[in-house]
């Protein structure tokens, strides 16, 4: 297939395996944090830790939208079908995220709340035009990548008067968590994470550019490769990371050049800003709140946002206890370091977001990795062993 | 002397709907599978007017196999659920090396579905049936109330015998054993979803719907000694040779490269973000041979249409932990799980 086949080559794995390898010097390790649940699924699917020496750990980062939305948020989710009798259209990542109180929006619908899967907005606003006499709400979760397709929503509503319609908004904002892994280790709780790098995101910075990243360079000294989703951007980025931390450099490099500027799509900007606003504060699963790290409806907008127009209780659910789904979006933790872990948290029962999407860690560990460890774990029943090259 | 008419006016086929009387029991029942379900199942066994079927059996092994289907939406690309409630059957019952020889058919009609649509699904079936030489030979309808159903749901059950010398089990695959698959994978699931209300896209590609007994026939004809045979319906062949590695205690080593898939299969599971393993077929079969029996069975499929692109696509291992594991188009190994969840609800 024309523009993928080429990004998954076997020559191309087998040659830049030979490279990383020549480069990644023995007696250190380097310690690179792929913030993006799509690169943690292509390091899992494709076997990527496979063809990468022992010292090249990949950590992974919080870049899963569905991961990083906190209980109280998906409990509002479910008031608004629930009690406020709301036509709710999400993501169909988000049906089997847990909520409190052992419930999921999968678990709402099967009890008679009206919940649809979507895949775009437009189906959203197409559920309102056709409904004019229920009150639809659109689900709005994803970092800067889900965020234009929600404003251009917003403002279809507002030119059509759509007055049923209203969006549920948590978008969230990639650099302010980068920020926060980053500033953790000074301030956090104890359980400091060592990162030498990061793998950029692909399709966020397609919308907001690579400029962004520089303050992490600059400020944080740290470099940032900002890497595309197929496995052979990964490596390729990967052998980037690991030139720069031997030669001591510090920058933004840029290795999806087919599709990520600068500048980013300044369009896609314009039209997110002229649409929604910074929060103060907003709270992500695993990071806590975080000052300005995610976007809110301007009052230009208001008639159209669900926080506005219906009356949320602000809900205290809290994470399944035991589960360490915050440590892992940390990355303070690994998948097999939790209790719960292929215990009686699986893909099929889970009890945490991270085993929720395929693009969280626990998922990608247990459906493409889990071999490893449970064969090891079965040669040498004594340790509790770890997928190689992977944190 | 005139006889009689049984129904003063025939059924409006273009205009009316389902409605409750024709499950009732009474003349507007009898009417509907008089003018509808006998005129084209039409078959000796059916004409005689019995509430059973009644036939004399060989000598040997009987199968039977039982099937419900509620697809949506229920006209697809390259089928729709009546030609797909007979391919389904026939090939469950021919999974054993068994040749299918009767069909039923139970139908589960919403009040309000037109009568012109059912006609449209009825002669589909009785048209797949024709072709596959598998007569209905008894069947039943019910009718439940408007927002009850979605339009119809076909229930059939096949019985067949198998062959003298063939005996085929999960039970008996061993390591080193190769796994044969008998063409491109993930064309049904993927035109299920092409023609979905939300999600409609433009595709050449069709449904691989197909009754799979005679290739099953040439195939244990080549190699009686075959182990094992599986359609990889819902959950595809990942979940296929999950259940099939639980069930013999062996591990399965997949090559990635080695699967066939069209392009356009491939191209549409990207954007969907599917795994064309984990995408129904029906139209498709894995079989399981000795290692010795292999090329000569491939050769079989081969020969045959329905078989044309037939591929070894990877091993039986000793594994006590029963993984399915895959060597990836990229040189680096993962596994290939059970399918958790629900990919794609209600496609067959």
């Amino acid at each position: 297939m024309k523009y993928i086949a080429e990004f998954r080559s076997k020559e191309g794995a087998r040659h830049l395996a030979q490279e990383i390898k020549k480069a990644a010097e023995t007696g250190r390790t380097y310690n690179i944090m792929e913030f993006c649940g799509g690169h943690t699924h292509a390091i899992f699917r494709y076997g990527v830790q496979d063809l990468v020496p022992d010292n090249v750990k990949f950590i992974h980062g919080p870049g899963c939208p569905v991961c990083v939305l906190p209980v109280p948020r998906i409990d509002n989710a479910i008031q608004l079908a629930k009690d406020h009798d709301a036509i709710l259209c999400t993501y169909a990542d988000m049906m089997r995220v847990p909520a409190s109180k052992k419930q999921s929006l999968i678990k709402a619908k099967a009890e008679g709340a009206d919940i649809r899967m979507v895949y775009s907005t437009q189906d959203a606003l197409r559920i309102a035009r056709d409904n004019p006499a229920r009150q639809v709400v659109f689900f709005a979760i994803g970092f800067e990548t889900t965020t234009p397709p929600t404003a251009v929503a917003l403002k279809q509503a507002k030119a059509e008067a759509l007055e049923n319609f209203s969006v549920f908004c948590n978008h969230v904002l990639t650099p302010s968590a980068m920020r926060h892994i980053l500033q953790q280790p000074q301030d956090g709780d104890g359980d400091p994470v060592i990162i030498d790098g990061f793998l950029g995101p692909s399709h966020v910075s397609s919308i907001i550019g690579s400029k962004p990243y520089e303050v992490f360079a600059r400020e944080f000294g740290k470099p940032v490769v900002i890497a595309g989703f197929e496995p052979l951007d990964v490596m390729q980025s990967t052998l980037m990371m690991i030139r720069q931390i031997n030669e001591g450099r510090c920058q933004v490099e840029n290795e999806y050049t087919r599709v990520v500027t600068p500048e980013g799509n300044q369009k896609a900007q314009r039209l997110v800003h002229e649409v929604l606003e910074l929060r103060d504060s907003f709270e992500w699963r695993g990071l806590g709140w975080v000052p300005e790290s995610a976007l809110q409806i301007r009052p230009e907008f208001a008639a159209f946002d669900a926080e506005k127009r219906f009356k949320l209780i602000r809900s205290t659910g809290r994470d399944v206890k035991g589960c360490a789904c915050p440590e892992i979006l940390r990355g303070s933790k690994r998948p097999t370091d939790c209790k719960l872990f292929g215990t009686v948290c699986t893909p099929d029962n889970p009890q945490g977001s991270c085993m929720v999407s395929s693009e969280g860690s626990c998922a990608a560990y247990w459906s493409y990795g889990r071999f490893r460890m449970e064969r090891d774990q079965l040669a040498n029943p004594s340790q509790k062993q770890q997928p190689e090259g992977t944190i | 002397m005139t006889t009689t008419k049984r129904f003063p006016t025939r059924l409006n086929m273009k205009n009316d709907r389902v409605n409750m009387t024709h499950g009732s029991g009474g003349r507007a029942m009898a009417q509907l599978i008089d003018e509808l379900f006998l005129t084209y199942f039409d078959n000796e066994l059916l004409r005689q007017g019995n509430d059973q079927a009644s036939f004399a059996v060989s000598a040997g092994r009987m199968v039977m196999s039982t099937d419900g289907h509620v697809v949506s939406p229920l006209f697809f690309p390259g089928g729709d659920i009546g030609s797909l409630s007979v391919h389904g059957t026939i090939n469950d019952v021919a999974m054993s090396g068994a040749k299918p020889l009767y069909l039923s058919a139970s139908f589960i009609l919403e009040e309000g579905y037109p009568l012109a649509d059912l006609k449209r699904i009825v002669i589909s079936m009785a048209a797949a049936a024709k072709d596959a030489g598998v007569p209905i030979v008894t069947g039943d309808t019910k009718v439940v109330e408007a927002g009850k159903g979605d339009g119809v749901f076909i229930t059939t059950t096949g019985v067949g015998v198998v062959p003298e010398g063939v005996s085929l089990s999960g039970v008996q695959v061993e390591p080193g054993d190769v796994v044969l698959l008998s063409g491109p994978i993930g064309d049904h699931g993927v035109a299920i979803m092409s023609s979905r209300e939300n999600l409609e896209f433009e595709t050449t590609i069709v449904s691989d719907s197909a009754p799979l007994h005679d290739l099953v026939a040439e195939m244990v004809k080549a190699v009686p000694a075959i182990k094992c045979m599986r359609d990889p319906t819902r959950g595809g062949v990942a979940s296929t040779l999950n259940e099939l590695a639980q069930q013999a205690g062996v591990g399965f080593a997949l090559e990635e490269e080695a699967i066939p898939v069209r392009n356009e299969v491939r191209a549409a599971c990207e954007l969907l973000g599917l795994d064309p393993l984990y995408v129904a077929n029906e139209g498709k079969l894995v079989a399981v041979c000795r290692a010795q029996d292999a090329e000569h069975l491939l050769a079989a499929m081969r020969a045959h249409p329905k078989g044309a692109q037939a591929a070894i696509i990877g091993k039986a291992v000793a594994d006590d932990l029963s993984f399915v594991t895959m060597e990836t188009v990229f040189g680096g190994n993962r596994i290939v799980d059970w399918l958790a969840g629900e990919q794609l609800p209600r496609i067959c």
